[in-house]
């Protein structure tokens, strides 16, 4: 934690457990994590299958409940809300893009794109909507349905949407997994420049060390616990760092 | 394969569950119908062998007696013989003769303590007591009290009696073939009389009145004879023939052929109703077929990669089709057997229910036909398989390659173009064909407009999913503007599959086109007949008898005195005879017709009347070339012969009847009168207390009617509306069935967008959002169904009402708005109550569980 606290945290947890099912079933997915997501930073969390990234994210994001500890968006505990609080939150200040891209087939790219506003019943602040869609390069596919779009532009389509409304915190679950290295790296390029030129705060859920490298910083986790982060990383010092988790893995 | 397809049974159970509730109610719907009236035709058979059980010979006057609606049909000049009581003698004097009984039997009209009517009209049989040398008459065993044995007494069936307080020695009123009676109740008697079986009430007079009442002194309409032992019906039947008169009237039967003739008739009679009901059962499975087809294809749609992968290790598309008809068969089987089941069930809780309400006596055990048994199975099962069979050959279509393809939806949106093009030209046939019958007119354009139904029927439903778009669309900014994103995206979801809305709003369609189509014609009728019945008519009240169709004459004076009333005319019905044929004329009272009927005159005036004129319809005088000034040389009824001059033409009428003349003129020339009606205008209109001043007048007879032109509408609509009612009741189970499909349709759509559900919710649409979505999607689709069967319905029933518009008078398409608007609200809340359960179900969904990507 060598990092000056340049910002707020976007999100925090605080001593962040859970666990699922009881007796011999129980399995501890998170164990009293810790951890800081600062605004305007793009962090990538990184670990073996297993080590309860997702659940880290899907717990940060009120997708999913805590069993004990504290998970913040900005100053709001999670903890304490109902599930309306929670979907109000969700809609309101936080953006998802996933694997699968998720987009409604009904609904052209734009009405994708706006959605969560749609379902806040909010106008769309129109000139950041023109920054958001020149940024991810849709300006001409905005009538077209998902169907008529590549994965990579469908991924961009599900990017914009997590930004048009401009939340505290930006969720990726593996955003380029389903995708080939071109679009892959076009996406977590827009990511970057998204944080870095539009001041968004984005924390990414991966396995794969390239699309980590994109990032400001990596947090990395194992049999859900923290238990190492690096600032600034490259591909191959990320790599380096998840073959000794397989070392230790086979060591143990 | 078979292994295979009891497990896709097993593990689609849940989304299978609708279509066996489907098939199920289908089913019990066939079977409660057969059992129900195979129970019913059972009891009335053995009703009907009790009744004869004690009767070897009966001989039987057809032309005797007074039957409802009409006068004695015996003419007094004619050569027939009746039965009298020579008659009897003769046949008890006979050898094989064991007892004999002389019947009399006819219509009466008994009043409850309150002045009113017992039962409906028509519903009160009067006969004679016969007691034998003990006193007593087996056919009626008094339990209270004797039999009658004057003019002044009655005996009065124990059911009727129950019901209406009626003991021993109470006075009743009674009426049968003029003024009231007042009768002492000298007994009180079970009978197994099938008029009492069934319902109606008997009155026993002793034989000498019912004679005076029915027929004429000595005579009878029936004798009963039982065969002494050691005689056999037919021995005692040929000694009973030469014995009786000869006549065309006359018939003697066996009691075994009697009970034969019955049962063969009751069997007619059943079979027709079973038809009838048969009828909507098949309505309801017809609906079913398009819910099983569409869950079979839904279900194919998810399994898509599954049925890839057995292609791809080798099954053949014969198997693929196969496994899915095994997995129909599965279904049909056991649904139809739980349907039976359930049909069985519905019998006797019909034969249950309405043996309680008082009506027919439905004894005996339930039957369970083995045609019952076969008949609901195979129904059951063939309709399942049949339904199953498109989407079967749709599996066996599926690649290999796409068991490799990645799980999104397959976008099997395939051209619709020729689907559409079948449709339209089906369409278009059968509305061409429809209108060429329509144009055509009477009994010829029957055939085209029927055959032109069905075809259009078939074309719209093959067209529904190109409908479906325009017509949903129209509701779309509006969705979107009242309800928000859920809206806007409910009805997307809608359009989004055109052949799966389209299937599942076809099996609303059905049920709505019945429906509306029913409806306008209903409203279509009641209008016409309003408009014949009390268009013309000014007076404030008609008088008229219930049973025997003429007032009497003895009432006139009496009404004529009732203060309050300001003007009268009876409704006098002669025949004129004119070059040979007959003519009906109604005598009217010239003076006071302006103020009590108001014909709409085409030409001539009403004026003409009171000059010894006659006013005459326009169908009449069109057909017979007459025009104001015409005469015409009639014989009246008494032989004279005259000429009548034409004053005026109106209007055809269904209060008047197409000939109208002076009564002063028409009188002096007929054997008797034959009052129809009384038409009475009151000084202050029509009032509770004049209306019960003419009650009173005309002696409190049950059988005659004071009816105020609303009265006279809602006699005539009820029994339209009534009907009306049955046949929409009846239609219930396609609806039900329909919205069985809607659940369905909606609960497999919620699956299938399981993670689109999981997205919204988690990019903010809250549990309320999403159920909202769902149910709006329901109310899409419902509403769209119901809209396309009001339009076909509509379309039918006015094709209906021209043709029948030949045959009654003022028929005019009314389309009740209000009500059918009603059927399209009607149908969204079933959308709504439709959606209850798969929007809990989408908005229960987890999150996380929906978006995880497999």
């Amino acid at each position: 934690m060598t990092t000056s606290l340049r910002t707020a945290a976007a999100a925090r947890a605080v001593d962040l457990s859970k666990v699922y099912g009881e007796g011999d079933t129980r399995v501890t997915a998170l164990d009293r994590v810790s951890v800081e997501f600062q605004s305007g930073q793009f962090t990538a969390i990184m670990g073996p299958s297993g080590s309860g990234k997702s659940t880290l994210m899907h717990c940060m994001a009120g997708l999913d409940t805590v069993s004990s500890g504290s998970a913040r968006i900005g100053e709001t505990e999670l903890g304490g809300l109902k599930d309306k609080q929670l979907t109000k939150l969700r809609r309101d200040q936080i953006g998802f893009i996933f694997q699968a891209f998720n987009l409604l087939p009904t609904l052209t790219a734009l009405e994708n794109i706006t959605l969560p506003m749609d379902i806040a019943g909010r106008k769309p602040d129109r000139k950041w909507l023109d920054q958001v869609v020149a940024t991810v390069g849709l300006a001409d596919r905005l009538g077209h349905r998902p169907s008529q779009l590549s994965g990579g532009q469908q991924q961009r389509v599900a990017c914009a949407r997590a930004l048009a409304s401009r939340p505290e915190i930006i969720f990726a679950d593996e955003p380029t997994g389903n995708l080939d290295s071109r679009s892959g790296a076009e996406i977590l390029s827009f990511l970057r420049s998204s944080v870095r030129e539009l001041g968004q705060t984005v924390v990414m859920v991966t396995h794969d060390p390239v699309a980590a490298s994109y990032a400001d910083r990596v947090v990395f986790l194992a049999d859900g616990r923290i238990v190492d982060e690096m600032q600034d990383p490259t591909a191959d010092s990320v790599l380096d760092r998840m073959r000794r988790f397989d070392a230790a893995g086979r060591t143990s | 394969m078979y292994r295979t397809a009891l497990r896709n049974v097993l593990a689609h159970k849940g989304r299978l569950l609708m279509t066996m509730l489907a098939v199920l109610l289908g089913t019990a719907f066939v079977a409660g119908t057969m059992v129900f009236s195979d129970t019913v035709g059972q009891s009335f058979k053995n009703s009907v062998s009790s009744t004869y059980a004690n009767v070897s010979v009966q001989v039987k006057d057809n032309d005797a007696g007074v039957q409802f609606g009409q006068a004695s049909k015996r003419d007094e000049n004619s050569g027939d013989t009746p039965l009298t009581q020579a008659t009897v003698d003769r046949i008890a004097a006979l050898p094989g003769t064991g007892t004999v009984r002389g019947t009399v039997t006819g219509f009466a009209g008994l009043s409850d303590p309150n002045g009113d009517l017992i039962g409906s009209a028509g519903n009160t049989e009067g006969s004679n007591w016969a007691p034998d040398s003990a006193g007593q008459d087996t056919n009626y065993p008094m339990v209270q009290g004797t039999g009658p044995v004057d003019s002044h007494q009655i005996a009065i069936d124990q059911k009727t009696a129950a019901k209406n307080g009626f003991t021993v020695g109470d006075t009743v009123r009674m009426a049968v073939n003029g003024p009231v009676m007042q009768m002492t109740v000298t007994g009180i008697f079970t009978t197994t009389d099938p008029q009492v079986k069934a319902g109606g009430s008997l009155v026993l007079f002793d034989t000498a009145t019912a004679q005076g009442l029915y027929l004429k002194a000595g005579q009878f309409d029936s004798i009963q004879a039982t065969a002494k032992p050691g005689t056999s019906q037919d021995q005692l039947l040929a000694e009973v023939q030469p014995v009786v008169p000869h006549g065309s009237n006359i018939k003697t039967e066996t009691g075994t052929q009697l009970s034969a003739d019955q049962a063969a008739a009751i069997q007619s009679a059943m079979s027709g109703m079973k038809t009838a009901l048969l009828a909507f059962a098949g309505i309801a499975l017809f609906v079913g077929i398009f819910l099983i087809s569409n869950t079979f294809t839904m279900l194919i749609a998810q399994r898509t990669r599954e049925l890839a992968l057995m292609r791809a290790i080798g099954a053949s598309r014969r198997q693929v089709t196969n496994s899915v008809l095994l997995e129909a068969l599965f279904v049909g089987v056991s649904a139809s057997l739980a349907g039976l089941v359930a049909g069985i069930g519905l019998g006797a809780l019909l034969q249950k229910v309405l043996g309680s309400m008082g009506g027919a006596t439905l004894s005996g055990s339930l039957v369970v036909s083995p045609t019952t048994i076969v008949s609901t199975l195979l129904t059951g099962i063939v309709v399942t398989v049949l339904a199953a069979l498109l989407p079967g050959i749709r599996a066996s279509r599926v690649a290999p390659v796409a068991a490799m393809r990645s799980g999104d939806q397959p976008a099997s949106q395939k051209s619709l173009i020729v689907r559409n093009s079948i449709g339209g030209v089906l369409a278009l046939l059968g509305a061409a064909l429809v209108l060429l019958g329509v144009h055509t007119g009477g009994s010829g354009g029957r055939m085209p407009v029927a055959a032109g139904a069905v075809f259009v029927l078939i074309g719209v439903f093959v067209l529904t999913p190109l409908l479906s778009r325009p017509v949903i669309a129209v509701v779309g900014p509006l969705f979107a503007r009242l309800f928000g994103i859920s809206g806007k995206l409910a009805k997307q979801n809608a359009v989004r599959n055109p052949r799966r809305t389209a299937a599942t709003a076809s099996a609303l369609t059905i049920g709505v086109t019945l429906i509306s189509a029913l409806t306008v014609i209903g409203a279509s009728m009641t209008s016409a007949i309003d408009k014949l019945v009390t268009q013309d008519m000014k007076a404030d009240y008609s008088v008229s008898s219930q049973i025997n169709p003429t007032v009497s004459p003895s009432l006139l004076p009496q009404i004529a005195k009732t203060p309050g009333v300001a003007a009268y005319s009876v409704l006098d019905d002669q025949y004129l005879q004119v070059g040979g044929k007959a003519l009906s004329v109604t005598g009217v009272d010239a003076t006071s017709f302006d103020q009590l009927v108001a014909p709409t005159m085409v030409s001539g005036s009403t004026d003409s009347l009171k000059q010894g004129g006659i006013l005459i319809d326009q169908d009449h005088a069109t057909s017979d070339h007459l025009s104001v000034g015409s005469t015409l040389p009639v014989t009246y009824p008494n032989g004279s012969a005259g000429t009548l001059t034409v004053g005026g033409i109106y209007q055809n009428s269904g209060l008047l009847g197409p000939v109208l003349m002076s009564e002063s003129v028409l009188s002096p020339h007929t054997t008797a009168p034959y009052y129809n009606t009384v038409l009475i205008k009151g000084t202050d209109g029509a009032t509770p207390a004049l209306q019960q001043a003419l009650k009173n007048a005309t002696g409190d007879n049950p059988l005659i009617q004071v009816n105020t032109k609303q009265q006279l509408q809602q006699q005539f609509s009820s029994v339209i509306t009534l009907l009306l009612n049955v046949m929409y009741a009846l239609l219930g189970m396609a609806v039900v069935i329909a919205i069985l499909g809607v659940v369905n349709t909606l609960a497999m759509s919620v699956f299938e967008r399981k993670r689109e559900i999981g997205m919204l919710r988690a990019i903010g649409l809250d549990r309320r959002g999403i159920k909202r979505m769902v149910r709006l999607e329901s109310v899409v689709i419902a509403a769209f169904g119901a809209v396309m069967g009001i339009a076909i319905g509509s379309f039918l029933a006015w094709a209906a009402v021209r043709l029948l518009g030949d045959a009654i008078t003022g028929l005019t398409t009314t389309l009740p708005y209000g009500q059918l608007a009603g059927y399209v609200v009607g149908a969204a809340l079933i959308g709504l109550l439709a959606a209850l359960w798969p929007a809990r179900r989408a908005a229960k969904l987890d999150i996380l569980a929906s978006i995880k990507t497999d």
